[in-house]
């Protein structure tokens, strides 16, 4: 086995992960020294998740090797990466709420007497950790009661506690003002010194210039370079990031866009939608796109009724809608396939039938009894005519693959017949032979004169499919794109970073 | 071949488990509780009859013992018809005590001599028909007939049956609404309490307001629908606490049963309510059809009404909807909080409708009445194949699931084992469907 010399703090090599129908992780390498910091970047789905996982032993690679300090190292379980060395703090904090603070920074690893805790020993080394980061957090304060960002001392605090070599934060600052922000950059700064390596994943460009030393760029599951921060430019980053050709994975169509129809006027709810307005025309396919969190899914769920909006109205053919309710905006006419189509778009443990049939029971009902007849017949159209590929009607939805899954999703659209279609991520975790499928719906709905808004993290198919886009970054809508066919991803990624 | 067999046995017993096992426990208890039975009534007296004319050539005489009572009046009546048609002169018909029949044969044995004796299956029990050539040596050219007395089963009699149906009733109707709630996901704690609060309300509403013990039919029925729409809100408060206020069902239900108790208590004084007419328990035990108590009459119409709702309609859907996922629920138009609503009111009316039968049954309410059902209804739900976590279940099934509880309890009663044990083969029964369940899951 060859050893680098001089040996990195860690050094991942020819990575490899494969999960059914998506490539994951093809052959990534990744090297990281002590003391430094070094950020990992890539579009939503490069990877990058895929690979922190690996790191912190909670997926096993098909091939490849990790080394730290030179030495071959086994992580084959979350515990053993953390015995390597290895902390991950995920966006997702892995604190147990109502505990406090210390209770949180050693669970599962208590000192003990006679199966008491020593309390005061803990509260000791607590005490003496924080010290470290430079940070005040009282140990005996209950996590719950904490504000995001001092969470996320407590997790690094918890690395520290475990004597961790490695710490991993997958985009820490997304939820940080810039204030909790510029503080956080003290504490790695700090921690650096030290001699710990941090591998920083962010979507913010911004950052990755001020506190990275390195930079490494994910895309499509491929390493596509490291390179040293002071030797790349922000645009190189960004064409690194997306620079994917497109090819002609999106059919061709003819347009003819109307009047205007429904009109969005300033609307917005708390900090996450603010001031957003824009017009959507009849036989449109108006494109809504920004990086995860920028505030487009709060935007359709706002438009769907299913969300109350703040500020701003919604008009619809020049009538005022009143959305209290999803029940609202399906009688006006408008209709959202959700993003998370597992939990809000399908009753999973129910027959496809009767999820098809949910929003349109009115219409097979006569005096409150439904025509059974009616719906199978309605239901055995769509299936046909989408290429549903099921046993029979009767399979629970649970057992269809994405891509069936999501048309049986979009069929109780359709056969709603709206005029609005609020599509939000319709291809996600879906493979290309039905994305396809999909895409060509999409325009014969389009064709047909409905409205569409097309949400999507995919800035191919954002191109590819759309007549006009509009990127959202942070709550408000950072620029609109209306010469598409010569848009390039770049574009967007700069409107979408803010 | 033989593996399909068995792979197609599995499926049976784990998808039709409640209703096999409720099979399985009637073919067993009336096996257990066969006796031998005397046999009486028309039918008995037609068989009988036939025999007779068989054996002794027309015409002939013959003298009819039988005791009183309905069902020797009635076998009476058709021996004489039977035999008078095949020529037979019945000489006499005797309906009496033992005395009296015994004189009546000795009367005989002094005069007519009559060709035939024929008695009932009780009568033939008696000592002196038993020893009948002894102790009537000058009847010795008179043949003495009898029903053959057969083992029966008393768990199939009509009148068991019709009991063991009887007592379920209530558990049953309440069953429905529950079975409602928990297809929501939720759970309905407060069911037995309101069966107390419904029945005391309905009968102080009669006893302070219509008349008490003189009150008419419309006094009654007041009564009744107070009691009725009273446990209604109580459900449709739960349901606005559960939906407005997001507070878990269980919780929520866990105040009303304390709540509902409580009131009973109150309204009840701490004693039993008796101020109520004679009639009133016609509401509930009256026969409008012959032979079958009104509130199981009332039971099986609830369930054909419930099980088109689950089944057919709009509603029922939205039901079973919202149980599934009630955020995909949402998002495709269900009005999810008026159907909750909805499903917890409906608990409520038909716990009130129990409370009222209850009273009915007793003519006479207390607020120690259902007392607990919520655990027994929440097992017969169970025990039916519905999901606790909710959007799977059947009605039909919750029907198979109290019919297999009242049969065990009927059963047991019949063998004579104590309601300890009952409750043991209560506990186990539920387990055992929940394992069905787990096992058909996987």
């Amino acid at each position: 086995m060859p050893t680098p010399h001089p040996s990195p703090l860690l050094e991942m090599v020819a990575i490899d992960k494969r999960f059914p129908g998506v490539y994951a992780l093809r052959g990534v390498d990744l090297r990281l020294e002590a003391g430094e910091v070094l950020a990992l970047l890539g579009e939503n789905g490069a990877g990058k998740s895929t690979l922190i996982k690996v790191l912190g032993g909670a997926h096993a690679p098909d091939s490849g090797d990790v080394f730290i300090d030179g030495e071959h190292a086994a992580l084959d379980s979350p515990l053993a990466a953390q015995q390597a060395g290895i902390a991950v703090i995920y966006q997702e904090f892995n604190l147990v709420p109502a505990l406090t603070v210390r209770e949180n920074l050693f669970l599962g690893r208590e000192s003990t007497t006679g199966g008491f805790v020593k309390t005061q020993e803990e509260h000791e080394l607590a005490r003496k950790i924080f010290e470290r980061i430079g940070v005040p957090v009282d140990p005996e304060a209950i996590c719950r009661r904490l504000s995001i960002a001092q969470q996320q001392i407590v997790e690094i605090a918890k690395a520290l506690s475990q004597d961790a070599r490695i710490i991993v934060m997958d985009e820490p600052s997304s939820t940080l003002t810039p204030q909790e922000v510029e503080h956080l950059f003290t504490v790695i700064k700090d921690l650096q010194s030290q001699g710990i390596g941090i591998i920083y994943i962010t979507h913010r460009l911004d950052e990755v210039f001020t506190i990275a030393d390195r930079v490494t760029v994910l895309r499509d599951g491929a390493h596509i370079d490291t390179r040293p921060i002071g030797g790349v430019s922000r645009e190189e980053l960004i064409e690194m990031m997306v620079g994917r050709q497109i090819d002609n994975e999106f059919p061709t169509r003819r347009t003819r866009i109307g009047e205007p129809r429904l009109r969005v006027d300033g609307i917005g709810r708390g900090h996450v939608v603010r001031d957003v307005s824009f017009d959507l025309h009849r036989g449109e396919i108006l494109g809504m796109t920004g990086l995860v969190g920028a505030g487009r899914t709060e935007v359709a769920r706002i438009l769907f009724g299913a969300d109350r909006l703040d500020r701003g109205c919604v008009r619809l053919d020049g009538k005022t809608l009143l959305l209290k309710s999803p029940r609202d905006a399906i009688r006006a006419g408008i209709c959202l396939l959700t993003e998370d189509r597992k939990s809000q778009g399908l009753v999973l443990a129910h027959s496809v039938r009767e999820n098809f049939a949910l929003p349109n029971l009115k219409s097979y009902a006569r005096s409150g009894f439904v025509d059974h007849h009616k719906e199978r017949s309605s239901f055995a159209r769509h299936v046909e005519s989408l290429g549903i590929k099921i046993p029979h009607h009767e399979q629970p939805a649970k057992n269809l693959s994405g891509g069936n899954q999501q048309k049986v999703v979009l069929a109780k659209w359709l056969e709603r017949n709206a005029e609005v279609v609020i599509l939000d991520e319709p291809t996600r975790g879906i493979d290309v032979g039905s994305k396809y499928e999909i895409y060509l719906l999409i325009n014969e709905l389009a064709a047909q004169g409905k409205s569409i808004l097309l949400i999507s993290s995919e800035f191919p198919e954002i191109l590819g499919m759309c007549d006009r886009v509009l990127v959202m970054h942070e709550g408000c809508v950072t620029g609109e794109i209306t010469d598409v066919p010569s848009a390039t991803q770049e574009r967007i990624m700069a409107l979408a970073i803010g | 071949m033989k593996r399909r067999l068995n792979k197609n046995l599995l499926r049976l017993v784990t998808e039709q488990g409640p209703l096999l096992m409720l099979g399985i426990l009637c073919v067993c208890f009336s096996i257990m509780t066969r006796e031998p039975q005397a046999e009486t009534g028309k039918p008995a007296a037609t068989a009988l009859a036939e025999r007779v004319i068989a054996a002794v050539p027309s015409p002939a005489t013959a003298l009819v013992l039988a005791f009183e009572g309905d069902k020797e009046v009635a076998f009476g009546e058709a021996l004489v018809e039977s035999l008078e048609a095949n020529g037979f002169t019945v000489l006499q018909v005797v309906h009496g005590g033992p005395p009296a029949l015994r004189e009546a044969i000795e009367a005989a044995e002094s005069s007519a001599k009559p060709d035939a004796i024929v008695s009932s299956g009780k009568v033939a029990t008696l000592p002196f028909i038993e020893s009948f050539e002894t102790t009537f040596p000058k009847l010795a050219d008179t043949e003495l007939f009898a029903p053959q007395s057969g083992y029966r089963s008393n768990f199939l009699k009509a009148s068991n049956l019709v009991n063991l149906l009887n007592q379920i009733a209530i558990f049953a109707i309440l069953a429905i609404g529950m079975t409602f709630v928990i297809i929501t996901g939720g759970i309905d704690l407060s069911v037995g309490s309101l069966v107390a609060f419904s029945a005391v309300l309905c009968t102080v509403v009669i006893r302070d307001f219509m008349g008490g013990e003189e009150a008419g039919t419309g006094g009654m029925l007041v009564g009744c629908v107070v009691a009725i729409l009273g446990c209604g809100v109580a459900g449709a408060f739960s349901g606005a606490m559960v939906t407005f206020f997001r507070i878990p069902p269980f919780i929520v239900t866990l105040s009303m049963m304390l709540v509902a108790s409580g009131l009973a208590y109150i309204m009840a004084g701490g004693g039993t309510i008796t101020q109520v007419p004679d009639t009133f328990i016609l509401f509930a035990s009256g026969k409008m059809i012959p032979g079958v108590p009104n509130a199981v009459v009332l039971t099986a119409v609830l369930y054909v009404a419930a099980h088109i709702l689950m089944t057919r309609t709009v509603l029922g859907r939205y039901i079973y909807a919202v149980g599934g996922n009630a955020e995909a629920a949402r998002l495709s138009g269900v009005p999810v909080r008026r159907v909750l609503l909805l499903v917890y009111t409906l608990c409520g009316l038909l716990a009130g409708l129990g409370g009222v039968i209850y009273a009915s049954q007793f003519n006479a309410a207390s607020a120690r009445f259902g007392e607990q059902y919520e655990l027994t209804v929440i097992a017969a739900v169970v025990v039916g194949g519905t999901s606790l976590f909710g959007g799977e279940g059947k009605i039909l099934g919750t029907l198979v699931g109290s019919l297999l509880l009242a049969v065990i309890f009927n059963g047991m009663n019949l063998l004579g084992i104590g309601s300890y044990w009952q409750k043991v083969a209560l506990g186990l029964v539920i387990l055992g469907a929940a394992l069905l369940d787990m096992s058909k899951k996987r």
